[in-house]
């Protein structure tokens, strides 16, 4: 824990977005996890990711479950709304809140402990329900809260840093959400903020559920040699399938990628998702092809990064239940909770 | 574009590096320790931060109601939140409130080197002279035109600004370390000194002559004894011969010395004064602070006004004409928009000094250059003529007292050298030390929080007060409160962020944590290049760049832009390798009592 708060320095000359902020308005308090944690630097992209998006914060939620990855809502976007859930269950959470109200961008900040340990089955249901939800995997390989133990995404023999070795098969989020119909998946690394900027920007943006799966070293538990989720580990073994710019509708922003070979994916909001695949063949729009080329490159030892599936058509969880337009804390009290006379002639339909 | 050119590693261990980024200590001529000493005053060591301050300034109770301040518009504050640390004023703090230090002075040393030095005026270059060799056994004698030492400090600098005991202590500390004082006489010739026991003269006689203007009427018999110029005017006042002057007074001039005269002149009996400035406001000599001093006595400033003549009516002083100016943006061209005549009793000219050298003969080897000045090396304060050396106002004519304090500081070390027979271009190196301020994870010797507290406001004596005398010190000084307060507001620059590259992971903890966003982790490019491609672009050229060794797993290169760091420590904390320090760099500033000394050749005891 620093020894102080992050002072505010009167003259430094920020830049202001369009709702007249600065990228300090969406930080939080300051974190307690440990010094070179790799969850702060997801932290500090999110905190960029939302201010470049123009977000309000009033009009944000963040949700979590339990570890060191989940604490982090409270580090950035101090003024937004939050829920810290019990372990696992922040999808959940996640799905009756969008439910209720459409209008706020969820934004969920898990562990690879809380999601694919006890969380899986909740995972995977807001997955299928396509769940308008930003969901974040921190993912480091480990349970770092409750000090180190390997966790469903370890890789086979990988070593604890008293070298044990795991034996079990991972865990991979972003294969699950292939096999069950995820509609945005992506994968990065905390320490290439080039990149998970603007993946975070695209998740936020996306109509419906967007699994964030972010490489984020253990400085603590599982930083060292041996460790497949180490900060040299991911230096040495990340590999981009594609490289990406999210343009919002609104702004003429400069494309950062080179612009030959660039495919266009629109948003439902009107923003544009401009796509330059590294490997040229490589297509995000085909789910049978993106499964075959990452099980081909794990096989061949490689992690490969960038934003891996989109399908920016499928209905969400709005237009498959149905659900409220209007928030329900925008319904009047009477049309809401219409009293038990109303509840007994809904009950008198099936007698 | 290939951006082929890219930045060395910054040296660090080159105290230049971290020097600059202690932008106060890098300002002032003489490199005063100001943190260390602010740091000192928060801690209530007094007498500590008085003797910091002495050994570079030697004069810190007389500079720290009247220094220039060439720090405080450099202080890092200044770009934080708009207002420099009150550095002069805390100096002041440190002097009025320390505790005894005389324990603490250099003594008279019981050995004599046999090398005799004359310095010409008593001012504060000589004396610092003084100050950096009788330490070592040397003679030194200063020979003074006046009964009292201090130069312009004691003559001009009016007693409401600096009181005379304020000087006479501090000029006492240097006198007692056996100085010889030859008050009353005046050098006439210095070839006299040059042909006696001398083995090296010091020539710090200041620039004695206050600028005339000779207008039509200046040499009306009528008017004389109601023209004054500045400088010999309050020369006059510090001495007790002028008690008293019109009620109607103009002051020709806007810098510093007319400051002094028209507040001079509010106490002899002054009721309508104003001073006449050719030029528009912000284009004044004059320290901001100073004109709302004398605003706040009363005095006038009446801009755009160009004298044109003395107006002598009845064989009297009766006013001067001016002509009325407007200036364009950068007042440069004016155009006169007619002429007026402003009455007054008395005028005092304070448009600047000059110096002159009668009493050194233009055939004794010391050459003198354009507008008569003596041709001086600005390294060694050496003149054309070996052995006779320059300093204060004498050597480049009017400046300031810190400047002629440095002046000393460095011709004493030429001084030494020559003495020593060693070139004058041997001089000692600037040296650093850096000492780890860590003490646990996240525990600092230092304080590293910033402090939001505003910039303390001097308390002035009750303007009624103020007049009884004309002795009566106008500033109050810093309240215990305010000088805690004030204290708070260092930002701690020598405290340096230090980098060991091969340690760093690049986990980005140091950049995200940064409060001001000073850190990146990027390609290593051309200046231009990186200060453009920074988190926060690096906009001010003034302030430098950090660039590490590359960066083991990536061969990428941190950057750091010194401009608004806050020295907060974060950086440090959030490492988690340890990459980053927060290590202290401690300026090594020469001075001849750390040189070699000289072996003693007479053992007289004093
Ligand atoms: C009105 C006024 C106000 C000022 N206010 C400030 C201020 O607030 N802060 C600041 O930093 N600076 C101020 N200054 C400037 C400052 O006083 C000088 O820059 C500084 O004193 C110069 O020091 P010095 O040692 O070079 O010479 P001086 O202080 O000028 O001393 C020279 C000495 O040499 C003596 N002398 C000259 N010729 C001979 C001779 N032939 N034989 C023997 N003795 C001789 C003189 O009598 C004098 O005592 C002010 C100046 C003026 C005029
Ligand atoms: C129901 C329940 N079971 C177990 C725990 C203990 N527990 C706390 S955090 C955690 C794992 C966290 O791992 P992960 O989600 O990867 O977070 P990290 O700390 O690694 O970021 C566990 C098992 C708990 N809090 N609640
Ligand atoms: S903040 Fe303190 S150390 Fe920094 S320049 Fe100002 S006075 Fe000097
Ligand atoms: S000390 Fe470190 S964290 Fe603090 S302002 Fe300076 S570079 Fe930034
Ligand atoms: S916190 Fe330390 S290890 Fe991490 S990037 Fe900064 S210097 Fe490197
Ligand atoms: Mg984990």
């Amino acid at each position: 824990m620093p020894s102080i708060t992050k002072p505010i320095v009167p003259l430094l000359d920020l830049p202001r977005n369009a709702v007249g902020l600065t990228v300090r308005d969406y930080e939080g308090t300051m974190s307690t996890l440990c010094a070179g944690c790799g969850h702060d630097s997801i932290t500090a992209s999110l905190v960029q990711a939302l201010w470049e998006l123009d977000l309000q914060p009033h009009m944000i939620a963040k949700l979590s479950g339990i570890g060191c990855s989940s604490k982090t809502t409270a580090y950035f976007a101090g003024t937004a709304h939050g829920f810290n859930s019990v372990h696992g269950r922040m999808a959940a959470i996640a799905t009756g809140a969008a439910a209720a109200n459409r209008d706020l961008l969820y934004v969920g900040v898990s562990g690879d402990g809380d999601s694919l340990s006890i969380g899986l089955g909740q995972l995977m249901h807001a997955m299928r329900r396509n769940v308008r939800l930003m969901y974040i995997i921190e993912n480091n390989g480990v349970y770092g809260l409750t000090k180190g133990q390997f966790s469903a995404s370890a890789d086979v023999g990988a070593l604890l840093k008293g070298g044990q070795k795991n034996l079990y098969a991972p865990i991979d989020p972003v294969q699950v959400g292939l096999a069950i119909g995820a509609t945005f998946l992506a994968r990065s690394f905390s320490g290439d903020k080039q990149q998970l900027v603007p993946v975070l920007k695209a998740a936020a943006m996306h109509r419906g559920f967007a699994l964030v799966d972010v490489l984020s070293p253990c400085v603590t538990f599982n930083d060292h040699e041996g460790s497949t989720k180490s900060y040299r580990y991911m230096r040495e073994h990340e590999v981009q399938a594609t490289e990406a710019d999210f343009i919002p509708h609104r702004t003429a922003v400069t494309a950062s990628i080179p612009v030959d070979g660039v495919q266009t994916v629109a948003m439902h909001d009107g923003s544009e998702l401009h796509f330059r695949n590294v490997p040229a063949d490589y297509d995000p729009t085909d789910r049978v092809s993106v499964m075959h080329y990452l099980q081909e490159r794990r096989d061949a030892g490689e992690v490969v990064t960038g934003i891996l599936y989109v399908d920016e058509d499928a209905p969400n969880l709005h237009e498959l239940g149905n659900t409220t337009e209007t928030p329900l804390v925008k319904v009047p009290y009477e049309a809401l909770c219409p009293g038990s006379r109303a509840l007994a002639a809904v009950q008198r339909q099936w007698t | 574009m290939g951006h082929r050119d890219f930045m060395q590693p910054t040296d660090v261990k080159d105290p230049r590096y971290f020097h600059r980024v202690i932008d106060c200590q890098w300002a002032c001529p003489a490199h005063t320790n100001v943190p260390e000493y602010i740091r000192l005053i928060a801690q209530g060591r007094y007498a500590d931060a008085y003797m910091v301050n002495r050994e570079s300034n030697v004069f810190p109770g007389i500079l720290g109601r009247t220094c220039d301040r060439p720090c405080e518009p450099a202080c890092r504050r200044q770009r934080v939140d708009g207002t420099p640390v009150a550095i002069c004023r805390l100096k002041r703090a440190a002097a009025d409130s320390r505790e005894d230090i005389s324990e603490r002075l250099p003594r008279p040393v019981d050995y004599r080197i046999g090398r005799h030095i004359a310095c010409v005026g008593a001012g504060p270059a000589s004396l610092t002279v003084a100050n950096d060799l009788l330490p070592l056994g040397y003679d030194v004698v200063i020979f003074e035109k006046q009964d009292r030492p201090g130069g312009l400090m004691r003559t001009n600098i009016p007693a409401f600004r600096l009181p005379a005991s304020v000087l006479d202590e501090e000029i006492g500390y240097i006198v007692d370390m056996g100085a010889e004082m030859r008050y009353g006489t005046t050098v006439t010739d210095i070839d006299a000194l040059l042909n006696s026991e001398f083995d090296a003269v010091f020539v710090g006689s200041g620039a004695p002559r206050g600028k005339d203007l000779n207008l039509p009427g200046r040499n009306d018999a009528a008017a004389e004894e109601h023209i004054h110029i500045g400088i010999d005017w309050l020369e006059a006042i510090a001495f007790g011969h002028t008690a008293s002057i019109g009620e109607r007074v103009l002051i020709i001039g806007v810098g510093n010395t007319a400051m002094d005269c028209c507040r001079s002149a509010r106490r002899l009996g002054g009721r309508d004064i104003k001073i006449m400035a050719r030029r528009p406001r912000g284009f004044f000599k004059a320290s901001p602070w100073e004109l709302d001093d004398a605003e706040e006595e009363g005095v006038d400033i009446v801009v755009n006004h160009a004298p044109t003549r003395f107006v002598i009516e009845d064989g009297q002083l009766a006013g001067m004409e001016f002509q009325k100016l407007r200036w364009d943006e950068d007042a440069r061209n004016a155009t006169v928009l007619g002429t007026v005549v402003i009455p007054c009793d008395d005028v005092i000219l304070a448009i600047g000094q000059e110096n002159a050298f009668p009493w050194i003969s233009r055939d004794l080897g010391i050459e003198f250059g354009e507008w008569d000045m003596p041709v001086v090396d600005e390294v060694s304060f050496e003149s054309t003529r070996p052995g006779v050396f320059f300093g204060g106002d004498a050597a480049f004519g009017p400046k300031n007292i810190i400047w002629a304090v440095e002046h000393g500081h460095q011709a004493a070390i030429s001084i030494h050298n020559f003495c020593q027979g060693l070139p004058l271009d041997d001089r000692p190196p600037v040296g650093m030390n850096l000492f780890s301020q860590k003490m646990g994870l996240t525990e600092w010797s230092y304080h590293n929080d910033y402090n939001p507290a505003p910039r303390q406001r001097m308390q002035h004596v009750d303007l009624r007060q103020r007049f009884r005398r004309l002795d009566v010190e106008v500033e109050e000084g810093f309240t215990e409160e305010q000088t805690e307060f004030e204290a708070q507001r260092c930002l701690n620059c020598d405290v340096q962020t230090v980098f060991d590259a091969p340690l760093c992971i690049e986990c980005d903890a140091c950049i995200d944590v940064c409060p001001v966003k000073c850190l990146t982790i990027t390609e290593n490019a051309g200046e231009a290049e990186l200060r453009r491609r920074l988190t926060v672009p690096a906009a001010n050229p003034e302030q430098a760049l950090f660039v590490s060794a590359p960066l083991p797993q990536t061969r990428r290169v941190m950057v750091k832009d010194e401009n608004i760091c806050v020295h907060c420590g974060l950086c440090a904390e959030r490492c988690p390798t340890a990459a980053w320090d927060m290590q202290k760099a401690e300026v090594l500033i020469p001075y001849p009592v750390k040189m070699l000394p000289m072996v003693a050749v007479t053992a007289t005891p004093r």
